[in-house]
């Protein structure tokens, strides 16, 4: 099976851009990837990619030139981005092409992710008794994850502050200023535990991943980064997600983040111990605490020591969120999986400037998720 | 005078093939695929697995607020006997009582699952 590799990677501005449509950050994202593998949109030989509210990708060749390749849309929530390079892996992988890309963007105004109960297969009765709201979800299943693994309220309001450190560190975030776990903490409840500045917001941008053949990538030079895995999961029995009328089954939850991430270690040949640099899906603080566990990366419950001991600040054992994750550049549902890979693909080739990881961190991962449980992980090695 | 009420229920499906309880009423088994389930009636006990507290009040619609008003409301799922954690608003003087698998009692099923902390 031959090798596939990221030769470029790019970004749009991420948070408010008033004026700037979906479509035009994804354009931008397109662009800055193709200058950053010295391609041409017309070396682009197949494409996938999508947002979950901001038009379809394929109508995109107006902008970019009408070279008449394949370009699929993808509508797969949090997993559109992980999903579009998937295919692109698959693609290249087959021998059908030797240059595709991935994209993914959106625009959400504030306020949106208004679910109907309608649209999740809910009696009306659920929107009336105020149970439509997403964040409870997260509240539910953090309140419970800390009474029985000992983690504590002071620990969730050190993830958020990190987020936001970090984000002052990258010129590309949506929230650049600093916040005190003291703010934070102190902030409106949403949902016990969970204050206003523990959650990431609707937001903006748009992210594109440039994948290659092996022999492609050393004829073009640069900087690739080896795509040892890309996988995406739906869930098993027994998981919790956000809108369920229940949870089937007995005992313990079971989780499509461990399964999705353990599939990718399994087909890169890694273990979560190797991994230098990692992005784990912040929605909340809850979730990057939670998500370590479900990910391989430590003991449920020891979370706590290892953020006492600054584990997952950038010069940590465990770097998690680099660029300020969810929280700081918000959650444009579309763009945020490869918004991640750029990241660690950043990283990787020691780009990342004042957010840099320290020694030469040589492999990655990346993991999303989200409704109605979905999950997708890469491991990326330079 | 008044006629009583029926105590209320709440009904799910138990597949043949697996035993796997479902809640809602479902056609076919999360767990095994199989498409024979049959109509059961839940238990009207269990303990708090996990919940929050609804601190702002949700958008309207759809949400429609009580007639005296928004208040901050627990919202949780209740473990029962049969295995599956039933989402369901529970009500308590005091959101501290939850805590710990409290045991609760249902005390409607419609429009969604409510339950009341058993004193
Ligand atoms: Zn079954």
């Amino acid at each position: 099976m031959t090798g596939v590799s990221i030769v470029g990677a790019g970004l749009s501005a991420f948070g408010r851009q008033p004026g700037v449509s979906g479509r035009e950050m994804a354009v931008q994202a397109i662009r800055s990837a193709l200058v950053d593998a010295g391609l041409e949109w017309s070396d682009v030989q197949i494409a996938f990619g999508g947002s979950d509210g901001s038009g379809l990708a394929d109508t995109l060749v107006a902008e970019l030139g009408l070279t008449g390749i394949p370009f699929t849309n993808v509508k797969n929530g949090c997993a559109t981005g992980g999903s579009a390079l998937v295919s692109a892996v698959n693609a290249i992988r087959s021998g059908s092409a030797e240059i595709a890309l991935a994209v993914g963007f959106d625009k959400h105004g504030r306020g949106a992710f208004a679910p109907l109960p309608e649209e999740w297969g809910l009696p009306v009765g659920y929107g009336e008794a105020g149970l439509m709201v997403t964040t409870q979800f997260f509240g539910i299943k953090i309140a419970r994850y800390m009474r029985e693994h000992g983690i504590t309220a002071p620990t969730l309001a050190k993830v958020a502050e990190k987020a936001y450190a970090n984000g002052t560190l990258n010129p590309n975030a949506w929230r650049r200023t600093p916040m005190s776990a003291d703010e934070i903490a102190s902030a409106d409840m949403v949902n016990d535990p969970l204050t206003r500045f523990m959650f990431c917001s609707p937001g903006e941008g748009g992210a594109a991943i440039i994948v290659a053949s092996e022999a492609v990538a050393t004829r073009l030079g640069g900087r690739p980064v080896s795509l040892l895995s890309a996988v995406t999961r739906t869930r098993g029995f027994g998981t919790f997600e956000v809108f369920a009328p229940a949870i089937q089954g007995a005992g313990a939850p079971t989780s499509v983040s461990t399964v999705a991430a353990a599939a990718a270690f399994d087909a890169a040949g890694v273990r979560p111990d190797e991994i230098d640099v990692l992005q784990l899906q912040d929605t909340e603080s809850g979730a990057e605490i939670m998500h370590m566990a479900e990910c391989g990366f430590c003991e449920h419950g020891e979370q706590e020591q290892l953020l006492e001991k600054g584990a997952t600040l950038i010069d940590g054992s465990m770097p998690v969120n680099t660029d300020g994750g969810c929280i700081a550049n918000g959650e444009p549902i579309g763009a945020s999986g490869l918004r991640q890979v750029h990241e660690i693909v950043t990283q990787l080739r020691g780009e990342a400037g004042d957010r840099q990881v320290p020694g030469t961190p040589r492999l990655g991962f990346t993991h999303v998720y989200g409704a109605p449980g979905i999950s997708a992980c890469t491991v990326l090695a330079v | 005078m008044s006629t009583t009420e029926p105590a209320p229920r709440l009904h799910g499906s138990r597949c043949d093939s697996c035993g796997n309880v479902a809640f809602p009423v479902a056609d076919g088994c999360q767990r095994c695929g199989q498409q024979v389930m049959q109509p059961i009636e839940l238990s009207e006990h269990g303990t708090v697995w996990g919940f929050t507290v609804q601190r702002f009040a949700p958008k309207s619609p759809p949400y429609v607020p009580p007639a005296d008003g928004f208040a901050p409301f627990a919202v949780g799922y209740v473990e029962l006997a049969e295995g599956v954690k039933v989402e369901a608003v529970l009500d308590c003087a005091d959101f501290a009582e939850l805590e710990g698998q409290a045991p609760v009692r249902l005390t409607a099923a419609a429009p969604v699952p409510r339950f009341e902390v058993v004193a």
